[in-house]
């Protein structure tokens, strides 16, 4: 019975919250609501026994993701409303729904297939977090120390990227300030 | 009872609204945001099918998904930083000068 | 002897890829030497052969490899040396390595001397794979490489321009080239078609394994295959109605008349019949035989008849190799083969030192051909007098001369089978050949000297070329001395053929008899042409505005024929074609596609307008399509 008044409250909130972070103005606005979407979902895990995805979720996206977001947003100026010419809302409305609608169809239609074979099954009796790791750990894990390499370069190229110019503030120091300025003139 | 349709049709749901994020918003760091809604949608997906299936593959896409995202929001959020820098601007309408 | 089978063969092969190498650059000399070297090794490898086989008296077969295998269908690349091919290989080898050997003086001053040589000796390697194919398949080959070489030398001099009829018969070498490949290509789908009926019903090409299956074979079977063989052969030998092309032919350089267009490759036609002896043979085909005789016989008349007033040097020369062709034929066509053989062998000595000696001609004149022009010429030119002298003798059959032998042995055959028709033709002929082989001669080396009023200062060709016809001119003179030899040589390999007893009793007198018409022939031609002073030869008006006169030079006005009535409503319909159907249907719809895809894309082109949110939203249509597309099939399927 819990399962299923969280689910629909879960869901309910999922979707408002993602909405707000969509349509919102406010890039505070929205990433507030993004990070409590992504609390969110990680309550769907938990629902569905992923405990160990769900706290990953936790982790990466509310923790590491989230304030990453939040450190970019100091250089750019987070308090000003967006100004920005949004795409035709008829066209935006057409091919949301649409897919919306198709994909909606789509699942909502019965699964015909008794061939569907648990490729790593899960176990009773043991914990999620141990059978994810016996997984991970063998048969990923080629996959899983490529994708340590690739957090490694992007944690590098960020730091690259981000960190030129560094000692400029974007947003308070003038002089920066005029060099924007005369860019944008320039341009 | 709360069946594998039900979170197929949520996650098919924010799967969307990440859809109508992308279409909708001209300004970069939002079209980031839309992104990860998107893929978030897609994790959901996995898990519930994961789940129902009794099968951890699900859940193994799922992990590496997240470290995807993550690695694509620190190199992402460098480069916004960069056109920032140069341009002063996230909104694609200033930032088009790829026409030929 | 399998060595020397494959030295004999690729020998001319070697030369001529050698020869290639230096194709672009200017003329090197010892490019023709080692050539002409080459040659000479294939030419002793033949001979070897050919002492080989008539002293052991059997057949050299050997297969170097397999060459085409698929299904059913085996074709080895095999060889077979025996009495007929070696015979051909000797003639073949022999006559052109003097004729190598003539073109270093001949080509001389030609900026393509390279070239040439490489053509040739590319021709020559054809001509023996021709000849020495074990099955019908090597022999098409063979065939066909011999048209492609006969087509580039033909229009060696390719960059002349063309000309009108009226001025110059054969308009252009270009033009010349492509006839003769044109109609040989006519010719050779028959030929083609008899190889496909031949193979549909035996099931195989090599000729052993065809000629043994002949007996089994229907008689309409037997006919439709002998006639269509005998389509390949017309256009290769160019039996009318396909003979236009040879006369054209003589635009190439003089070397190329002689060894392609007198000496061998239009024999081909004739080694086919002989090669092909079993089926030709047959009491089913013998109207197919007859008919050959009685082509044969028309020719030898018919292009005498044009030569009796040609002006041009070597169409004359031409028209005689066209009536002796027709001899071959007829003899051929009434089954005596080995007198077809021992003819097509001695006249291609003969006629390949005509030809030569008409190049030593044109040489001194300039390329000046019209024997009208010449005239007295036998005081700067002796040694090439003697030889063209040697060879006309030869041509018109005196005794002791080669020709009197093989072509008194042709008539007498006509008269032995009871034709007497085609008697009487060969005979009338054979005094016309004299006439005008000895008009040529008495026009352009003795009588008055025309040439002077033309401003000509002839001159005597090399010593070294004059030197390296000599075999031929030997040959000219005895080759028919060596008759019974190459009778009891042949005889092996070729159905016997003998006079009956009541011909041999009156062989003398048929002798006689041509010799008769041919001496009278030659003397009323000396009365004619050859004095000096008053009685010096005159253009008569009269003459040269009759009718019949002006059919022959008109060469019964088959030529324009063609023209007016083939070549003019194909070329008519052809233009039809393309305009209609090729410009407004074919290519109107390809143009329709390339049009339709240019402005579709012209089109489409403003979607890439550099905003990145625009191609964001494109790609959600694609995708929104996509999910479409699987929702919707799903449903179907």
């Amino acid at each position: 019975m819990y399962e299923i008044v969280a689910f629909y409250l879960f869901s309910v909130l999922t979707i408002g919250l993602f909405l707000v972070t969509v349509l919102s103005k406010n890039v505070l606005y929205a990433m507030t609501s993004l990070a409590a979407g992504m609390v969110l979902i990680s309550g769907f895990f938990f629902i569905l026994g992923a405990d160990f995805l769900g706290v990953v979720q936790l982790v990466v996206y509310v923790g590491a993701i989230m304030a990453l977001y939040s450190f970019a947003m100091m250089f750019f100026d987070a308090t000003r409303d967006i100004k920005e010419k949004n795409t035709n809302p008829a066209l935006v409305f057409i091919l949301g729904g649409l897919s919306a609608f198709v994909l909606v169809l789509m699942f909502a239609a019965p699964i015909h297939s008794d061939a569907i074979v648990a490729l790593y099954p899960m176990h009773d009796g043991i914990g999620n977090a141990q059978d994810v790791g016996m997984v991970l750990f063998t048969k990923y894990l080629i996959p899983f120390e490529v994708a340590a390499l690739m957090l490694l370069v992007a944690m590098i190229s960020g730091i690259i990227l981000a960190g030129k110019k560094m000692d400029l503030s974007l947003t308070e120091d003038t002089s920066a300030d005029d060099e924007i300025m005369t860019k944008k003139d320039e341009k | 009872m709360i069946g594998l349709s039900h979170y197929l049709i949520v996650s098919a749901l924010i799967f969307s609204i990440g859809l109508v994020g992308v279409l909708r918003r001209r300004n970069l760091l939002m079209l980031f945001f839309a992104t990860e809604v998107m893929l978030n949608a897609v994790n959901i997906a996995f898990a519930a099918i994961s789940h129902y299936y009794n099968d951890l593959t699900g859940q193994m896409f799922a992990f590496f998904i997240i470290a995807i995202a993550a690695s694509e929001v620190a190199v992402g959020l460098g480069l916004l930083i960069l056109l920032y820098k140069k341009y002063g601007s996230l909104d694609l309408d200033d930032l088009a000068n790829m026409k030929g | 002897m399998e060595n020397l089978v494959y030295i004999a063969l690729f020998a001319p092969f070697v030369s001529s890829m050698f020869a290639a190498l230096f194709g672009m650059s200017p003329k090197q000399t010892y490019v023709g030497i080692i050539a002409s070297m080459l040659l000479f090794v294939s030419f002793a490898s033949s001979v070897t052969l050919a002492f080989t086989i008539y002293t052991t008296g059997t057949p050299i077969h050997v297969t170097m490899m397999e060459w085409i295998s698929a299904g059913d269908l085996t074709i080895p690349f095999g060889f077979l040396v025996d009495q007929i091919s070696v015979t051909m290989m000797t003639v073949v080898t022999l006559v052109s390595t003097v004729v190598h050997i003539y073109s270093i003086g001949y080509m001389d001053h030609d900026k393509s001397f390279n070239r040439f040589f490489s053509y040739l000796s590319a021709f020559v390697f054809s001509m023996m794979i021709l000849v020495m194919s074990d099955n019908f398949a090597g022999l098409f080959i063979g065939w066909e490489g011999v048209g492609v070489c006969s087509w580039l030398l033909i229009g060696f001099w390719y960059h002349k321009a063309d000309k009108t009829r009226e001025e110059n018969p054969s308009i252009s070498p270009s033009w010349a080239a492509n006839e003769a490949f044109i109609v040989n290509r006519i010719a050779d789908l028959g030929m083609l078609v008899g190889l496909f009926i031949l193979y549909w019903n035996v099931g195989s090409l090599q000729y052993d394994v065809v000629f043994a299956e002949l007996p089994n074979l229907s008689g309409s079977v037997l006919n439709a295959a002998a006639i269509a063989l005998f389509i390949g052969a017309m256009g290769k030998s160019a039996q009318f109605p396909l003979h236009t092309w040879l006369t054209d032919a003589m635009e190439g350089p003089t070397p190329v008349s002689a060894l392609i267009h007198a000496a061998t490759m239009v024999t081909a036609g004739v080694f086919l019949v002989i090669r092909a002896n079993p089926l030709f043979g047959m009491e089913e085909v013998a109207g197919v035989s007859f008919f050959i005789a009685s082509l044969g016989t028309f020719v030898a008349f018919y292009a005498a008849s044009m030569a009796l007033v040609e002006r041009d040097l070597k169409r004359i020369i031409a028209y005689s190799t066209l009536s002796q062709l027709g001899y071959m034929f007829a003899a051929a066509g009434l089954g005596a083969y080995w007198i077809a053989l021992f003819h097509l062998a001695a006249h291609a000595f003969f006629k390949a030192l005509l030809f030569l000696g008409g190049g030593n001609v044109m040489h001194a004149m300039h390329d000046e051909l019209d024997i009208f022009k010449m005239g007295g010429l036998k005081k700067v030119m002796r040694g090439t007098w003697l030889y063209m002298g040697i060879a006309s003798i030869a041509l018109a059959g005196l005794p002791i001369f080669a020709g009197f032998y093989s072509k008194d042995a042709i008539i007498e055959t006509a008269f032995n089978e009871g034709t007497y028709l085609l008697w009487f033709m060969l005979v009338l002929t054979a005094g016309m050949t004299a006439f005008y082989s000895f008009r040529q001669i008495f026009l352009s080396f003795h009588g008055e000297e025309r040439y002077k009023a033309f401003g000509f200062h002839p001159h005597e060709m090399y010593k070294f070329v004059l030197v390296a016809m000599s075999p031929l001119a030997a040959l000219a003179i005895s080759a028919g001395w060596f008759m019974d030899d190459f009778k009891e040589f042949v005889y092996k390999g070729i159905p016997e053929y003998e006079m009956s007893h009541h011909t041999h009793h009156i062989a003398w007198l048929l002798g006689l008899l041509v010799v008769v018409v041919a001496l009278s022939g030659i003397i009323l031609a000396y009365y004619k042409y050859a004095r000096t002073g008053a009685k010096a030869f005159k253009r008569d008006e009269k003459v040269e505005e009759s009718f019949i006169y002006k059919l022959l030079k008109n060469q019964y006005y088959v030529p324009k024929f063609y023209e007016e009535f083939l070549t003019k409503p194909y070329a008519m319909i052809s233009e039809k074609l393309w305009t209609t159907v090729d410009m407004k249907i074919v290519d109107a719809s390809v143009d329709g596609i390339a049009k339709f895809l240019y402005k579709t894309g012209d089109s489409s082109r403003k979607m890439q307008t550099g905003n990145l949110s625009h191609y964001l939203n494109w790609m959600a249509v694609g995708s929104v399509a996509l999910l479409l597309v699987a929702a919707i099939s799903a449903m179907l399927g």
